[in-house]
């Protein structure tokens, strides 16, 4: 069989994307009988112990810029960010009717409150705010956590009829810590070669992990990584930018592709961290749920959704991107509303500022569809970055 | 006693209870004030999940940002500092406490008696029911780069509070808290001081309690939204679990009596008010840059407010909770996990629906806040389960804490007009109630 382009993959990872009604997701489902998809939201959850119940874990980001939202509206006031709005759009219109259970990570006011009224208005629906440790001491938060997986393992279980091994749950491990490796040699290309892997097929890549099997996305990521490795494909004159902002709320694609048509090639990014939020392989060996709570308080990734214990490490990560990237400025891009990314900023961009990194801002919504000011704004960014290299 | 007494600047009527916390207010921000002078050290904390007993085994000095914030509103001055920061890069779109905070900060952290605040000696970021909290403090840690010390309080999502949470708490008490309050303040915790300050607490905890329900009497003898804000000010604040605060709630309670003996209604800022025509449950924190003006438009058309979730946000003792000196540790952490705010919008819907029933309201009123999307988000499901389990009809209005640029007295007043005026209609039968 032979390798396909990379226009291919891209073009089922966009089918994937644009399917509000899940349809692969409700096809895994229909496959066999007593499969269950349980839903989460931003920011990361373990999908190691769905995976190892034996059931499909389901990415929900929003309605994106093509779902008209009716009836999400009237749930919220006008200064609430999107993304609940047109979560519930999802859930009323029945898109979600297929989703036995639903996931509300810990991540600000607005998901957690979202978690009470899914209760509410699904009530026959598995609905829970899934908390993590903000103390990193092993025997604090570590142990705080590994009772609350040992819990959502638990429910699990009852929602499977049957007990979810150690064995599973390494198994399941493995396959994640495979995925997560071909996502972290993807990002490693694009940063390399940016032209190679555009920021936008890049981005329909990785989300397609989010409704596919893991075993069939990290198919997909190797098929990828192959193809765009042998494609040519011109180099543009671009300068190098780091992306942040974008962890929950997810932006348009026009978007992230108007950022690499003003001049930024996008060479990291904090979109869709759930893929990548551990940053190394969590070991087999050993308790399974010791072993997930270790790399979430030690090998993790930073943002805002965090709490810095080190005043010394607050805003690091972000320069250290700068540099492990060879990136040239960052774009703060923030969802309007979004309290973690806009209470954060200030204080990232004092970091950059003092390690003489240069820096643009911007909001958008999941359904902004003026690009014109954006790209303008990015273009002027990438020109000043070039003539400040220049000089 | 004298109930009441006329305040000459502003002919405000206050209840003597509120010259009296006045008083204690003043002392308190004088202690501040000579903190360095006088070689005390000060902790700034949150209301929500305050553990005042607690720092004061250390001989901290508590200072709110929320309260400095409140006292900025009050005395319009925090429009000027949110705009300050907003100038220095924070963003439009989140909270106004934290933006009043840092312009304050910016121009001098002039407190409200004129003088400096201190730089705090350590920041106790007790981390219930707001995320926005954990920002605010790494922002001000930033600035102070003073020692932060986190507690974290999980949230109540399922409507109880397990083993796992309580185990958590303490553990974050005995391995990072304590032994980083004693690293500061250079005294050695002692758990008998603590006790003693939670008897103290639960005291006057009794006397809130009591205050709080004597509005389900007809005529009610307070406003427990606008008047229950001077009510919770000094347990909610730097008192709680001190001698003074136990004074303070003896002597309300007796304020209170005199007037239900009386048969009397409130003490408005004009006076004792009229008839009472309307009883309201409130949802939601209030306007102060504002204040007494959107409570005139309440009082004036004879709304009394008999139960507020926002007087909860320091404390739910309404439900049965007393700090306990028998279970110390486990006591401030069943305090923070069940404080208004962190409990699951179920909770909260059954506590309004309650409240209701059990105050004979005839509804609900929503002050949605533009900065809190703790409070915010999910208020419009809770005002629609709210009159669907109650048949009253619940009305929607939209202000900010204290950036005045959200306080449009107009609409505001408009939307209320129209709210009583439904409520008379729903008395008379005619239809049922829908959100104003």
């Amino acid at each position: 069989m032979s390798t396909p382009q990379t226009s291919e993959i891209v073009a089922r990872c966009q089918a994937l994307y644009e399917d509000l009604n899940f349809t692969a997701a409700r096809e895994w489902k229909e496959a066999e009988p007593g499969r269950k998809v349980i839903g989460f939201m931003p920011i990361y959850i373990p999908r190691e112990i769905i995976h190892a119940a034996g059931m499909l874990p389901l990415g929900i980001l929003g309605g994106g810029d093509q779902l008209e939202v009716i009836h999400g509206d009237a749930y919220y006031q006008s200064y609430i960010c999107r993304i609940p709005r047109s979560t519930i759009e999802l859930g009323v219109s029945g898109r979600l009717d297929f989703v036995d259970g639903m996931l509300f990570p810990s991540i600000c006011d607005v998901i957690r409150n979202l978690s009470g009224m899914w209760k509410v208005m699904f009530p026959g629906v598995y609905s829970k705010y899934f908390d993590v440790p903000q103390n990193y001491e092993d025997e604090v938060g570590g142990r705080f956590y590994v009772n609350e997986m040992a819990e959502f393992r638990r429910d699990l279980e009852e929602m499977a009829g049957r007990k979810i091994t150690d064995d599973d749950l390494r198994r399941s491990i493995g396959l994640y810590n495979r995925n997560r490796r071909l996502i972290r040699e993807l990002y490693a290309l694009r940063a390399r070669t940016p032209w190679k892997a555009p920021a936008a097929e890049v981005y329909l890549v990785v989300r397609a992990g989010l409704v596919l099997p893991v075993e069939e996305h990290s198919a997909l990521l190797e098929q990828y990584i192959a193809a765009a490795e042998a494609e040519d494909r011109p180099i543009r004159d671009n300068c190098r930018i780091v992306l942040t902002g974008m962890f929950c709320e997810q932006p348009p694609l026009n978007l992230i592709k108007s950022l690499e048509l003003a001049g930024c090639y996008i060479v990291d990014d904090d979109l869709l961290l759930v893929t990548r939020w551990l940053i190394d392989d969590v070991p087999l060996d050993g308790d399974p749920l010791h072993n997930l709570s270790q790399a979430f308080l030690h090998q993790s990734e930073s943002t805002a959704a965090k709490y810095e214990p080190d005043q010394e490490e607050k805003g690091k990560f972000l320069v250290r991107a700068v540099k492990r990237t060879g990136a040239e400025g960052v774009i703060f891009a923030a969802p309007s509303f979004c309290d973690p990314a806009l209470l954060d900023r200030p204080m990232l961009q004092n970091v950059l500022t003092r390690a003489n990194i240069p820096f643009i801002a911007f909001k958008y919504a999941e359904n902004s569809g003026q690009m014109q000011p954006i790209r303008e704004q990015a273009g002027t960014f990438a020109d000043s970055i070039k003539l400040w290299s220049a000089a | 006693m004298n109930t009441t007494a006329k305040a000459s600047k502003a002919e405000v009527i206050k209840d003597a209870s509120m010259l009296k916390q006045k008083e204690m207010m003043a002392k308190h921000y004088e202690r501040l004030a000579n903190a360095e002078a006088n070689g005390e050290k000060v902790v700034s904390t949150f209301v929500p999940g305050n553990l005042n007993e607690l720092l004061m085994c250390f001989d901290l000095v508590n200072n709110l940002p929320e309260v400095n914030a409140i006292q900025s509103g009050l005395r319009r001055q925090s429009g000027a500092y949110v705009m300050e920061a907003e100038k220095s890069g924070h963003s439009e779109d989140v909270c106004t406490y934290v933006k009043s905070d840092i312009g304050m900060m910016a121009k001098g952290n002039i407190g409200p008696n004129g003088k400096k605040l201190p730089n705090p000696d350590v920041l106790m970021l007790s981390y219930t029911g707001c995320f926005t909290f954990m920002k605010w403090f790494e922002l001000l840690r930033e600035q102070y780069k003073c020692e932060t010390i986190f507690l974290q309080t999980p949230y109540m999502a399922d409507g109880r509070i397990t083993p796992n949470m309580i185990q958590y708490m303490v553990k974050q008490f005995k391995e990072d808290v304590i032994p980083k309050l004693e690293a500061v303040s250079g005294v050695k915790f002692d758990i008998d001081r603590l006790r003693e300050y939670l008897r103290k607490s639960a005291q006057a905890e009794e006397d809130l309690v009591y205050i709080l329900q004597s509005s389900k009497r007809r005529p009610s003898p307070i406003d427990a939204y606008f008047g229950g804000i001077y009510y919770i000010g000094p347990i909610f604040g730097a008192f709680r679990g001190t001698d003074d605060a136990i004074d303070y709630y003896r002597f309300l309670r007796q304020e209170v009596d005199q007037r239900i003996a009386a048969g009397l209604g409130p003490v408005t800022p004009d006076g004792q008010m009229g008839e009472e025509k309307y009883r309201l449950v409130v949802e939601g924190p209030p306007n102060y840059t504002n204040f007494r003006q959107f409570w005139k438009m309440f009082y004036e058309e004879g709304a009394v407010v008999v139960a507020s979730s926002y007087t909860k946000v320091g404390g739910t003792y309404d439900f049965g909770f007393r700090h306990d000196p028998d279970r110390p540790l486990e006591s401030l952490a069943e305090y923070c996990l069940g404080v208004y705010t962190n409990r699951s919008l179920p909770m909260r819907i059954e506590m309004l629906v309650n409240y209701i029933n059990e105050y004979e309201a005839d509804g609900l009123l929503i002050n949605s806040i533009k900065s809190c999307n703790s409070f915010s988000a999910g208020q419009l499901l809770i005002m629609r389960e709210v009159e669907k389990r109650t048949g009253k009809p619940a009305a929607f209005i939209e202000t900010d804490l204290v950036d005045p640029r959200y306080f449009s007295a107009a609409n505001v007043k408009n939307r209320l007009e129209s709210y009583f005026q439904m409520v008379e209609q729903k008395r008379g039968g005619a239809g049922k109630g829908v959100a104003a």
